[in-house]
């Protein structure tokens, strides 16, 4: 043993170190760990979030110590630094390393065909079974074989010395399953890698009306798209008597050497795909200093049925089609709200319920003035019988697109149908074998079953328990 | 009636089915197991009539289609799941191995789970969905999830219960590792239990909850002296249940469970569980984030920790497939391993922030 020992090469110690379990431990739990410590400092963040934290946990005078330290460390962005991914490359290969220092073992296993055996061998296994029937074992052979195909199992024959042998198996590939489920792992890694490498993950916030040609990763990096991406408009829905927003949506162009090439409207969870890139609908906010520099844009309809479309700025003014009653904009709100007094105040700079007040005037002379809501169509009427519907309030507001390109999912994808293959394979099925010895004992026929299954042995049993059934029940009933 | 009736029925039932197990274990009575187990399916079934009527109340209200209006969009509802699934694997394992006293460890795992809504003051109001849940894996990715949580809570009552009966020694480590979990588990929750009848808010959010009055009335105490006496209170309990665990595996061995069949219900909820955890939680929700967020694995404090729990339960099969591992040291994984599931589900959301943080709603 000693000098056994001694005649390791390097690689074999290299080997076996990797191929051991332990190694496995030490990994799991080291990626667990590490992995808690960076759910725990928010990653990516301000340092000053991650200061407040640590102040809060460890004082304020060593914070800014033990935040150095984790910085250096790579904790505040531990996921994508050298040492993580280091972890997880070597758990990769300790896995590879793993299932191949034991797959010859389970192959041989997979390819070694069911053989007969003797009947003491049967009366030994985890099932077993053993009946006493009247006749000659002549008149069971028909039966045997039946009686196994009704179970699920094509049985081979077999006689000899100790009466004729069915034995059958089922399901050898499945000790594979495990190993189905390693691989399935180190294709998702495989995938992740090729992401990593030939893909991108960025950002675009694209006020209404404005195109651009690149997105932005981390730190204002551009990356040229390779076409341009124009939002035409950008609307939020909101849920009933509430300022939860129901649903936002932006509609985009996509222009390619001076043409558009694409148009789709996008919403969560329902994205853009144009050249392996993908725009994902993210986020949306105000444009800086432009709130009051909208577009409106109105439907005038009259008492008496004309009506017309009109783009207006704040200050402008407008007729309402085939009358002489004329509108001036003279106010915006984008959040109105009215304080108990009845004044109109606003409440948000987010645009959640845009309110444009109007002055109205027939003939020169003022008629009356009020707030007209988008989301309340009610506020619409005008008290002489005209209408003027709010539509829109135009180029104020952005949209926030997630950007990426991931040549790697679709591997990433197939990674995971393996693993859903593999580990089914593992958990549901199972490796069976059943072997019944007919023999003749003076007038009687013995039949012996004994059967094997490395899972699910309880449910095995039960189909043996079938089997028994059937064939106590004779060759008449049999048939 | 609506929803919450059913839910306030079942809530009742389960509590009731508790104290009838745990008199049913002292006695014997086989008439008393007969009640516990009615009241057990009493409870089910009013839980599913509200679970139902909670599905229609909110596609009346969400009107997006049918799918997308499974009400398992908060803390509230995917804990009224969660025992739900607990309660239906009850009853199979009550059926498969006619043996009702897994039941006085089941029901208060439920009973608790139910009141644990009610002490945190959480809001049963059905919500509107926002866009993020929109989605048909809404229904695949969170029903799975808690179908798999529910096996893993199996599991950890069954662990438990397995160390209980299988140590015999007090200085042996896996008997003072289930002593102190047990009296984490009954400490955490009397404390809060504490909380809720020490302050009676109605509190507005979790982070409230979190920040304002969770153990406020016990271990963190403004006044010195109660937290020093709830910490010591807490000592003095694990200390009774180290020196009298002995009389809860004469309990346990009193009603014919075998370590045997203990083992292999761990195993086999694990062995159920798993596959559901690593299809419905990790793929089908790593395929969900890469259509709604364009990423399908962040690293968002959700995802790593549902990783953590998935690493414990793959250790947990290979160290009893691989190396033969039996008995104590397996059931001790088993346990822990329901840890990282209750920091997943509650910790992840009450004290972490990410992605996920609807879930906290």
């Amino acid at each position: 043993m000693e000098k056994e020992k001694e005649k390791k090469t390097i690689t074999d110690k290299v080997w076996d170190l990797f191929a051991s379990v332990k190694l496995a431990i030490i990994i799991f739990s080291l990626i667990a760990l590490t992995s808690i410590v960076g759910t725990i400092v928010e990653q990516q963040a301000e340092p000053e979030r991650n200061l407040k934290l640590l102040a809060k946990m460890f004082g304020e005078s060593s914070a800014p110590t033990i935040y150095s330290v984790l910085d250096s460390l790579g904790f505040m962005n531990m996921y994508h630094s050298w040492w993580f991914v280091g972890l997880l490359l070597l758990f990769a290969a300790n896995l590879i390393i793993c299932s191949f220092d034991r797959l010859p073992r389970v192959l041989k296993m997979v390819n070694e065909k069911v053989r007969p055996l003797p009947p003491e061998h049967l009366e030994k296994m985890s099932i077993k079974k053993a009946v006493s029937l009247k006749g000659k074992a002549s008149q069971f052979r028909e039966l045997g074989v039946s009686a196994l195909n009704d179970i699920g199992f094509k049985p081979l024959e077999s006689s000899g010395e100790q009466g004729t042998q069915f034995y059958a198996e089922k399901g050898n590939f499945t000790r594979l399953g495990v190993y189905i489920t390693h691989l399935s792992i180190l294709i998702i890694l495989a995938g992740a890698i090729i992401g990593i490498f030939f893909g991108f993950n960025a950002f675009l916030n694209l006020p209404e009306g404005e195109t651009s040609s690149v997105a932005f990763q981390d730190r204002g990096v551009e990356v040229p798209l390779g076409f341009a991406l124009r939002c035409d408009n950008f609307e939020v829905d909101y849920y009933p008597n509430s300022d939860m927003p129901k649903a936002y949506r932006s509609w985009l162009t996509v222009i390619k050497n001076g043409r558009e090439v694409m148009k789709k409207s996008i919403v969560v969870n329902d994205p853009l795909v144009y050249e392996g890139i993908t725009f994902y609908q993210a986020s949306y906010g105000p444009v800086p200093n432009a709130m009051g520099n909208g577009i409106f844009i109105l439907k005038l309809i009259s008492k008496n049925g004309n009506s017309e479309q009109v783009q207006a700025k704040l200050g402008d003014s407008f007729a309402i089609p085939g009358t002489s009653v004329r509108g001036k904009i003279v106010d915006f709100s984008p959040a109105l709200s009215i304080d108990p007094s009845g004044r109109a105040f606003t409440y948000a700079d987010q645009l959640v319920n845009p309110a444009v007040a109007i002055e109205f005037s027939d003939s020169g002379e003022k008629k009356f003035s009020g707030w007209l809501l988008k989301r309340y169509p009610k506020t619409w009427d005008l008290p002489d019988g005209n209408r003027v519907e709010f539509m829109d309030y135009w180029g104020v507001e952005y949209t926030g697109m997630q950007v990426r390109k991931d040549p790697g999912v679709w591997i990433v994808y197939l990674g995971c149908f393996i693993m859903a293959a593999g580990l089914y394979i593992t958990f549901f099925m199972s490796h069976k074998r059943v072997w019944v010895n007919i023999s003749e004992d003076k007038n009687e026929v013995k039949v012996l079953i004994g059967a094997s299954a490395n899972r699910n042995r309880a449910a095995f049993e039960h189909k043996i328990e079938k089997l028994a059934g059937l064939l106590s029940a004779g060759p008449k009933g049999g048939k | 009636m609506d929803s919450s009736t059913f839910f306030g029925l079942s809530t009742v039932a389960y509590i009731l089915a508790m104290v009838t197990y745990i008199i049913y274990l002292a006695f014997k009575k086989e008439s008393l197991g007969i009640v516990a187990t009615a009241l057990t399916v009493a409870g089910f079934v009013s839980q599913t009539l509200a679970f139902g009527l909670r599905w229609k109340e909110f596609y009346d209200i969400g009107q997006m289609g049918i799918l997308r209006a499974v009400p398992l969009t908060n803390l509230y509802e995917s804990l009224i799941f969660f025992v739900w699934c607990l309660i239906l694997a009850y009853l199979i394992i009550e059926f498969k191995y006619k043996n009702r006293s897994f039941g006085a460890f089941v029901t208060p795992v439920a009973g608790l789970a139910l009141a644990f809504i009610d002490i945190s003051g959480m809001s049963t109001n059905i919500q509107p969905l926002v866009p993020a849940l929109q989605s048909n894996w809404l229904l695949a990715h969170v029903m799975m999830s808690f179908i798999a949580y529910a096996m893993f809570a199996i599991s950890f009552s069954t662990g438990l219960m397995y160390l209980i009966v299988r140590t015999e020694n007090r200085n042996e480590p896996a008997y003072i590792f289930w002593t102190v979990m047990l009296s984490i588990f009954i400490i955490t929750l009397s404390a809060m239990g504490l909380d809720y009848f020490t302050f009676r808010v109605a509190i507005q959010s979790q982070e409230e909850l979190i920040k304002s009055y969770l153990f406020k009335a016990s271990f963190m105490s403004s006044s010195s002296s109660v937290a020093v006496l709830s910490w010591g209170i807490a000592a003095a309990f694990t200390f009774f249940i180290w020196r009298f665990g002995g009389t809860l595996k004469k309990i346990i061995a009193g009603f014919n469970i075998s370590h045997e069949m203990l083992d292999e219900i761990t195993y086999k909820s694990i062995a159920i569980g798993f596959p559901i955890f690593t299809l419905g939680g990790l793929i089908f929700g790593a395929i969900w984030a890469d259509q709604a967020w364009g990423k399908y694995w962040t690293w968002d404090p959700k995802e790593t920790w549902s990783l953590i729990t998935w690493f414990f339960y793959a250790f947990y099969l290979h160290s009893r497939l691989m190396r033969g591992w039996k008995g104590k040291k397996v059931a001790i994984v088993a346990v822990l391993g329901f840890m990282a599931v209750i920091f997943t589900y509650l910790g992840v959301n009450l004290l972490l922030s990410g992605l996920h943080s609807y879930g906290a709603q």
